[in-house]
């Protein structure tokens, strides 16, 4: 008797799943903790895994294909054996849903006929993929140097490829567009090397100089559909901006003190392993601004305003189509090393995709940094259901007056957006002139 | 549609504009009595009359000069050259002069003449008759230079030539003056610098032009009967202006590239062009940038062995699968 694979819940907010790619194809055969699809939520892409042993017997849906919660999505059994599309269900239970808990429960059998089909929880987990995936041989690398055409080496970028563990097919070993298609399709090896791409260095704009005798047209006209997280990026902001009452302000900082700081502990810890970003600097110093000043660390709801407890500070990643803010549980009480590290750890998986719901959802307060990009100053839109967002731009050296001298200076502007519903505008100030503090003071960072 | 040579294409273009605008005028040695050396001009005389059909003498220097002259007071000469490879002995005139005037009269004095006639080798006439200077002619600032493959090409970018205000240089092929092509009766033009995709591919873009095209689509042929390749061939028509959005857009879509040349190698046309599609579109790029063109030496007299020299079925479909490594 087939077990029936159905589209689990796998955020808060998931109504729908938009099934990505199927990993395996009708007939193949399939065992326990094999990948059998991928799946994009409104958050994630996920790899669906499998808890049965058996034959892929049907498919009912297509690549591509929007899925409501609990709906079928494909039929494990015997070789052989004949199944019939189920109807789609009732999206399960939240409780049911929760991903990644493992414990496949030996679900219940399922008779083929539709009307019998019982929820089996658990049945089908999607869990992030496997960190140590064999890495595929390369074969590519003559002498540390890369042969890659221009394309292919585009290709792997936009796919999140690392070209380094690909084996190249043409002349000398050298990685062509095919290569690059094969490699997607071998998930396992993809995954891996995407993280292993992402975390290399910030995001930066990909754009380049276009001579102006080049009359091609600019891009071909088009509508693109929505993808699930730019449909939720859109609908969470739009409804950001126009309700919540957005007021903003702006404080500048002396970097000087902090930037000498990072370096000295870079170069004095370099060597095991600490590097540390101005933005791991800020999360902590918000985290303790937050415990300084916690009315910030709130949120609006009709029942009335909500305190929280703890400092969850997260944070905006550039991703691929979109933006992401993974979140740093506990962040006043971790040391900035911990927050870095796992910072690091929390964008370079964000970047591949392969975050669990439970790493982006839950942050009591929010901190977007374009300076690395050489944004000088922002408004950032507050992430809901956040009170707050500090906006937080580049460190520029500028002329400042010092006891009435004018000398150069390292300057940061930083920009709190607030929910005047939530916070008023002595409270914000407060706030800004505990992070400025901070900032300024920064060994109180290393306490 | 009829169906007419090569020849007559170009006869054809000749005798409408010379009968549209009674400015355009047809000079050459052999272009009136003799019915021109390769009977393009046929009949012309009889229908034009000598003010209109004019024999030269044997001296491209004294006959392009004159034309340049008469072009920059007002007449449109078309200026029949029995072999391109002859244009070096009016070089100053072509490349110094006529390239040269509307720059430096400040806009003031054009220079609306057409250079034409057959550049190409494999008709076994040596090598001081088998030039193909397109690459050298458009290397100077201020002249265009068409390589027509078809009669319908042919026929509309001659018409358009001859309309121009600056001076056109217009290359056709002994070769290719009997091959036969639908053109219409209508009048129609072909804008100068349109590129033709003469065959839709996905998996190679073959740019080239003149005789090269109808090579590479017989090479195409077999490559997709017994490769299973589909190649893409864009005909340039035009090589100055160059009309690099259509090979650009071509790259795009095949990701590799051979270029096809009638040509030495050295500084020559698919020279400009690789330098152009790598500047341009480096990014679309699966394999190095590939090109075919004459073996670098002088037209080689024997039959057989020019045929190998210059670019062939059977060479295109080796460099073909070369570039698709």
């Amino acid at each position: 008797m087939a077990d029936i694979i159905e589209m689990p819940k796998l955020s808060d907010t998931m109504t729908v799943g938009t099934l990505v790619k199927w990993l395996k194809k009708e007939g193949d055969s399939v065992s326990n903790g094999d990948m059998l699809a991928e799946v994009e939520t409104d958050k994630a892409t996920m790899e669906l895994e499998s808890f049965f042993d058996g034959t892929l017997l049907k498919c009912f849906v297509e690549a591509g294909a929007q899925v409501e919660i609990g709906s079928p999505l494909c039929a494990i059994g015997e070789k052989g054996e004949t199944v019939e599309a189920p109807a789609p269900k009732a999206p399960a239970p939240a409780e049911n849903a929760q991903p990644a808990t493992a414990a496949p429960a030996t679900p219940a059998a399922a008779p083929i006929t539709p009307a019998a089909i019982t929820p089996t929880p658990a049945s089908s987990p999607i869990v992030p993929a496997p960190a140590s995936a064999a890495p595929a041989a390369a074969g590519s690398s003559a002498a540390g140097k890369l042969r890659i055409s221009p394309l292919a080496k585009k290709l792997a970028a936009e796919k999140g490829i690392d070209p380094t563990r690909v084996k190249g097919s043409g002349p000398g070993g050298r990685i062509v567009r095919a290569d690059i298609l094969a490699a997607e399709k071998n998930p396992a090896a993809a995954a891996q090397s995407a993280g292993a791409a992402a975390g290399a260095r910030p995001a930066k704009p990909t754009w380049a100089w276009r001579s102006a005798l080049d009359k091609s047209a600019i891009q071909a006209p088009g509508i693109a559909p929505l993808s699930n997280m730019r449909a939720t990026i859109a609908k969470r902001l739009v409804e950001s901006k126009t309700q919540f009452p957005h007021f903003y302000l702006e404080i500048e900082v002396d970097a000087a003190p902090l930037g000498a700081l990072r370096e000295q502990l870079n170069a004095g810890l370099g060597a095991d392993g600490v590097r540390l970003s101005v933005n791991d600097l800020i999360l902590k110093a918000a985290a303790l601004a937050l415990r300084a000043v916690p009315a910030v660390n709130a949120s609006w709801s009709d029942a009335g305003i909500v305190s929280h407890g703890a400092t969850h500070v997260s944070f905006a990643v550039a991703i691929d189509d979109g933006l992401i803010t993974p979140v740093i549980k506990d962040t006043d009480r971790k040391t900035v090393f911990e927050i870095s590290a796992e910072a690091k750890d929390l964008a370079k998986r964000a970047k591949a995709k392969k975050l669990a719901p439970a790493e982006f959802t839950g942050g009591t307060f929010c901190v977007s940094n374009l300076g690395m990009m050489g944004i000088t100053r922002f408004h950032a839109i507050i992430n809901p259901p956040n009170a707050a967002i500090l906006a937080v731009g580049a460190t520029v050296k500028k002329p400042v007056v010092v006891k009435d001298q004018i000398t150069i200076g390292e300057r940061m502007v930083i920009t709190l957006s607030c929910d005047h519903r939530v916070v008023d505008g002595a409270l914000a100030a407060q706030f800004m002139n505990a992070v400025k503090a901070h900032l300024e003071t920064p060994a109180l960072l290393l306490v | 549609m009829p169906t007419i040579t090569y020849r007559e294409a170009v006869r054809h273009a000749l005798a409408e504009e010379i009968e549209r605008d009674e400015a355009v005028v047809l000079l050459g040695e052999e272009v009136a009595q003799f019915n021109g050396s390769y009977k393009v001009s046929e009949g012309l005389l009889e229908r034009f009359g000598p003010k209109r059909i004019v024999d030269t003498p044997i001296s491209e220097a004294g006959f392009i000069g004159m034309g340049v002259g008469a072009s920059m007071l007002g007449l449109r000469p078309v200026m029949e050259l029995m072999f391109w490879s002859f244009y070096s002995v009016a070089f100053d005139q072509i490349l110094n002069n006529a390239a040269n005037v509307r720059y430096m009269s400040g806009g003031q004095i054009n220079c609306p003449i057409v250079i034409r006639g057959p550049a190409n080798g494999g008709t076994n006439v040596g090598a001081t008759h088998s030039h193909t200077p397109e690459n050298v002619l458009a290397n100077h600032p201020g002249v265009k230079v068409v390589v027509p493959a078809t009669p319908y090409d042919a026929k509309g970018l001659l018409k358009s030539a001859i309309r121009d205000n600056d001076p056109v240089m217009f290359l056709e092929n002994t070769l290719l003056y009997g091959e036969k092509g639908e053109v219409p009766e209508d009048e129609y033009l072909i804008p100068l610098g349109q590129a033709d995709i003469k065959r839709e591919g996905t998996d190679l873009t073959i740019v080239t032009y003149g005789r090269c095209v109808l090579h590479s689509l017989a090479a195409a042929e077999t490559l997709a009967a017994e490769h299973g390749l589909s190649v893409e061939i864009v005909d340039l028509r035009s090589i100055r202006p160059l009309d690099i959005d259509t090979v650009l857009h071509s790259v795009a879509k095949t990701h590799r590239v051979l270029i096809v040349e009638e040509q030495k190698p050295f500084c020559s046309v698919a020279t400009q062009l690789a330098y152009m599609i790598q500047r341009d579109a480096f990014d679309e790029l699966d394999a190095p940038i590939k090109r075919l063109s004459t073996i670098d030496a002088p037209a080689i007299y024997s039959p057989p062995v020019e045929i190998e020299q210059l670019p062939n079925p059977k060479r295109i479909i080796a460099a073909a699968l070369d570039a698709m490594e």
